[in-house]
């Protein structure tokens, strides 16, 4: 079965932007998904947009930690960009966090911090 | 219940009540995210049961109240289940303990002998 999320490159950089309502399995194929791309297209940085998520319960939150470390083996930098205030929200009522995980407020300020990254050197 | 397409389902449902009840914002999230944790506990530990999502009036007092029921193997040790952190299945195991700082009231039910597992949330207007 076909991924619900377009996976793009852009440069060394992956991005997924999650437009649809997933659910367990949408989210364990993205992490398959992004752990093949990650080192076939030799990405150094990945960003999972979720500003459309309406829900980030713990399974999605676990899967989004396995995205950036499955990653962070294979030497690229994960950010998590959009999370809404909302969402945020539940997800600290529930007790999930996504400690050493880079979040940002949106998908321009994902592409600086890993550009920052790139240009300065990853010294994380 | 029978699948985790189905969690979705039971979150999306019980948004739209929600919604319809006068619950917004940051409320229809946690109501969303509340059911999605004790839906998943049903796919995750008895493979099948209910989500039913119902009005709450108790005088001028509205709400909404979710109730989560399986006939699987039942909790062996609820006090524990309620922990943050523990987990027989594998997951983080903060989805039960989770809902409960999400809702107003929370119960639970649970028995060993076939008669599974019964989680009641609410959440009050206002």
């Amino acid at each position: 079965m076909p991924s619900p999320i377009p996976v793009l490159q852009q440069g060394s950089v992956l991005i997924a932007s999650v437009q649809a309502v997933l659910d367990d399995e949408d989210w364990v194929r993205l992490r398959g998904q992004l752990a093949d791309r990650v080192a076939s297209g030799r990405a150094s940085g990945v960003i999972v947009d979720v500003s459309s998520v309406d829900v980030l319960d713990s399974f999605a939150t676990r899967m989004l930690r396995a995205i950036a470390e499955i990653s962070r083996l294979r030497g690229a930098t994960t950010v998590i960009a959009g999370i809404a205030p909302e969402v945020a929200f539940a997800m600290v009522q529930l007790g999930l966090t996504l400690d050493g995980i880079s979040t940002v407020l949106d998908l321009d300020a994902a592409l600086a911090v890993l550009n920052r990254r790139t240009a300065g050197g990853d010294a994380g | 219940m029978a699948t985790d397409r189905d969690i979705v389902a039971a979150r999306e449902i019980g948004k739209a009540v929600a919604r319809e009840l006068g619950f917004d914002g940051v409320d229809l999230v946690v109501i969303a995210t509340a059911i999605s944790e004790v839906a998943r506990n049903i796919i995750s530990y008895a493979v099948h049961g209910e989500v039913e999502v119902a009005e709450l009036r108790n005088g001028h007092r509205r709400g909404i109240e979710m109730v989560a029921r399986d006939r699987g193997p039942g909790i062996a040790d609820v006090e524990r289940a309620m922990q943050d952190g523990y987990s027989t299945g594998g997951g983080l195991g903060l989805g039960l303990p989770g809902s409960r700082r999400l809702v107003d009231e929370f119960s639970i039910e649970s028995s060993t002998g076939g008669g599974g597992t019964t989680v009641t949330m609410r959440k009050w207007l206002g």
